[in-house]
């Protein structure tokens, strides 16, 4: 298996998104607050997955622009949520980097508890790059 | 000793591909009974039938064995020559060795040691089998069609013309259903009602046509042929043999807060009402939640007001008991509600409207008399936004997972109304797909992108925000510039899913027809008996088996109007032969095999038996053969063994098993 074709199989396992479910209606574009800082769209992740172009998504200005903000994840219609195909991504990043770990005591006291967990840790991997 | 042919089917490559048709024809050959064996080409065909009834003839076969495609596709078919060729029909069992066998293995050797124990499997009941005779049942000459919108106006006329009778069950206060509510019909743009009343208008007047409206089906027992009905007709507190619809008692009503459903809630209307000016019967119903009488028992002014006397505050609910021969389901549909989309504010802003709240803020006997304006503050807008598939094809649990079908053309014909009559206001459509097959649809939605100047964009809205200004913040996407699109709307129209009327579940349960997850009632065969339920007896017209647009629904209520002719004009119905019985001997009384009964067949008496000379009185099971399915559900509950199903006894189902496992 080539490394990109590795590295999608990670994507959708780490993420649990199947990209053949999208129907390409660009409501998650749509939804998306940072859509004009991206140079690769949140719908277009989906089908960069599926076409295993891992390489241009993991240099994309996109992966660190998407503020975790999970309203794609939330209105998409078909069960494929962008934003986790984005978070899974950088967690391939952060992986190859060697820093696949949290420290416990970095994670700030006060946070609220309704705050769904894969926000905090997409956010935390954002900030912490 | 029965003398049994085994013939092997090659169904083209189908079967012979997977299978080594040849062998599993040699290895009958060594069955026990087995004094013939073949493979054809196609067994089902003219040429293969002929083969058999030749054999039938000249080896003396007793019991048949077709190793072909599944029972359910051409038992009947076999069934049918080996009775031409003089055999009992019930002599012939099929292997399934294609649909169980060959389409589903890919080794062929594997394949063909399947299909020959399937085929010695077949041959071991065969064996037991013995000559059955169907018996008979009587048909009542008389329809049923439960809902009264165009799919069961349609159907019921269409049986009525042909001379028998139908009742037809609504269970609002009038006929007519979605399409009254419609506005203009789509690729035609001709005005919905002014093709849909005269057809209400010859129902009500059509001699072998009842109309029971303000009614609903309570219970339904009995069979195909023969089904027997209990109709609840609610109370309309109105006599309809006295009332003439003059319509004063609606202008002098004092309760005018209710929500009216007929125009989806956009204004209201009086306690005392009927839907709409066309509705048939032209008489109103007191809503007596509504109603000040009936809460406080002070007003009356309706019955003061009425000239003809005709308000009964003491009328009662009435139960109709009445038997059909046939059943036309006919409920159609709604639209989904939209609390869990509160992305695009349907609930938060009156101007964010439904396509369906669209069609009467166009008619002119709606809500704003047919002038587009917003609910709000009922300014004219400027910038439309229509958003496509709400609801539908989602996999998530908040919508559903098929194409709602029409809301791509209602779209188009939206927007091209719109742009037509108020050319100053700006139209935008999203959409993911324009689906638009249908005779003269495409060009249609050409028109309005074309000639009409709508603006389609390939993509979906995110989030519609109520502004403080009264506007509507629209966020979506054009993904073929692109680009995200952020616009300001006066007013947003939602393309909502349509869903199968919710009371479609219960009245499937009643029918014992089956019913799919999205509640869509299931086809007897997707393809080739698509207006027919599985159930015998009944059949399906309109949205209530899929979505579809108006000349389908049509289309379809003749076609379910033809099969319900074809069984009325029946005198007699061939029962099936493959019932239950118990024997008397064995039979311990229990009640299991009653209580597992899903045709309420089975039912007891006191009987006196003679066991081995010792005669005593016992509680035996009964079971009416009329009713009985065959389904077999007793005789495997039956705890003594005393339920058999002939056709399928419990001696033939071990000797198969047994044949499985030698």
């Amino acid at each position: 298996m080539s490394t990109e074709k590795k590295q999608a199989e990670q994507i959708k396992e780490i993420s649990g998104v199947n990209p053949l479910k999208c129907m390409k209606c660009g409501k998650c574009s749509a939804s998306c607050p940072s859509y004009n800082e991206m140079d690769i769209k949140p719908h277009q992740f989906v089908s960069y997955v599926q076409n295993e172009d891992i390489e241009s998504l993991v240099n994309s200005k996109s992966l660190w622009k998407c503020l975790s903000c999970f309203a794609c994840v939330e209105r998409c219609p078909r069960d494929v949520k962008p934003g986790k195909l984005i978070d899974a991504a950088r967690q391939i990043v952060v992986r190859q980097k060697g820093q696949d770990y949290l420290l416990a005591d970095e994670i700030p006291e006060l946070l609220d508890p309704d705050v769904p967990q894969q926000l905090l840790v997409s956010a935390f991997r954002r900030y912490r790059r | 000793m029965q003398r049994i042919g085994v013939f092997v089917c090659h169904c083209g490559s189908n079967i012979a591909a997977t299978v080594d048709v040849k062998k599993v024809a040699e290895m009958a050959l060594m069955e026990p009974g087995v004094v013939h064996a073949e493979d054809y080409q196609y067994m089902c065909s003219e040429a293969g039938q002929a083969r058999i009834q030749e054999a039938i003839k000249e080896k003396n076969l007793t019991g048949i064995v077709v190793c072909s495609c599944s029972p359910r596709m051409h038992e009947n078919t076999f069934r049918k020559a080996v009775e031409r060729a003089g055999l009992n029909p019930y002599m012939v069992e099929v292997a399934n060795i294609r649909e169980h066998c060959s389409w589903i293995h890919k080794d062929i050797e594997e394949a063909t040691k399947k299909a020959v124990i399937l085929m010695r499997a077949a041959v071991a009941k065969v064996n037991l089998n013995t000559p059955l005779k169907p018996g008979e049942s009587r048909v009542t000459k008389r329809a049923l069609v439960i809902g009264g919108g165009i799919a069961g106006i349609q159907t019921a006329l269409d049986i009525a013309d042909a001379g028998y009778k139908v009742d037809i069950v609504e269970k609002t206060p009038s006929i007519g259903g979605r399409m009254s509510q419609v506005d203009k019909t789509f690729p035609t743009l001709d005005c919905s009602a002014c093709i849909l009343t005269p057809k209400m208008v010859e129902a009500n007047a059509h001699e072998n046509i009842t109309i029971y409206t303000y009614s609903e089906v309570e219970n339904v027992s009995g069979f195909v042929g023969d089904f027997t009905v209990d109709i609840r007709k609610k109370a309309r507190s109105v006599d309809m043999t006295k009332c003439t619809g003059c319509g004063v008692c609606q202008e002098k009503c004092p309760s005018k807060k209710t929500p009216s459903e007929f125009n989806r809630g956009l204004n209201n209307r009086s306690a005392i009402y009927t839907p709409f000016a066309q509705a048939i019967p032209n008489v109103p119903v007191i809503d007596r939640e509504a109603c000040i009488k009936f809460k406080t028992g002070k007003c009356g002014l309706c019955s003061k007001v009425c000239q003809a006397g005709a308000i009964d505050y003491d009328q009662k609910d009435e139960i109709i008991t009445e038997k059909y021969g046939a059943i036309v389901v006919a409920t159609g549909f709604d639209m989904i509600k939209l609390d869990k989309y509160d992305e695009y504010a349907y609930s938060q802003s009156k101007d964010v409207i439904t396509s369906l709240e669209l069609e009467r803020i166009m008619n002119a006997a709606g809500p704003t008399k047919g002038h587009l304006e917003r609910m709000s503050d009922g300014k004219p807008p400027k910038e439309m936004v229509f958003i496509q598939c709400v609801g539908s094809r989602c996999s998530d649990d908040r919508g559903k997972s098929y194409c709602s079908k029409i809301c791509c053309m209602y779209t188009a014909k939206h927007a091209m109304l719109i742009r037509d009559k108020y050319p100053d206001v700006n139209v935008t459509v999203f959409y993911i797909d324009v689906r638009t097959p249908g005779k003269n649809f495409d060009e249609f939605y050409r028109r309005a992108v074309e000639d009409y100047g709508v603006n389609y964009i390939k993509g979906q809205v995110g989030k519609v925000i109520p502004q403080s200004n009264g506007k509507l913040l629209v966020r979506g996407v054009d993904l073929i510039d692109q680009k995200q699109i952020v616009k300001e709307a006066d007013m947003v129209v939602l393309a909502a899913a349509i869903e199968p009327n919710p009371d479609v579940r219960k009245i499937a349960t009643m029918l014992t027809a089956s019913i799919d997850t999205n509640n869509f009632l299931t086809e007897a065969h997707a393809k080739l008996r698509p207006v027919e339920s599985p159930t015998a007896g009944i059949f399906l017209s309109g949205v209530c088996q899929g979505p579809k647009d108006i000349p389908e629904t049509v289309s379809q209520a003749g076609a379910a109007a033809v099969k319900a002719i074809g069984l009325l004009a029946k005198d007699k119905l061939m029962t099936n032969p493959c019932t239950a019985h118990s024997d008397e001997l064995l039979c311990n009384g229990c009640s299991n095999c009653a209580n597992v009964c899903p045709y309420g067949a089975i039912s007891y008496e006191d009987k006196e038996v003679n066991d081995h000379g010792k005669r005593e009185v016992r509680r035996i099971a009964q079971v009416n053969s009329a009713l009985c399915q065959g389904c077999g559900a007793c005789t495997v509950t039956c705890p003594s063994g005393a339920m058999d199903l002939q056709g399928f006894s419990n001696r033939q189902i071990l000797a198969e098993v047994d044949a499985i496992c030698r």
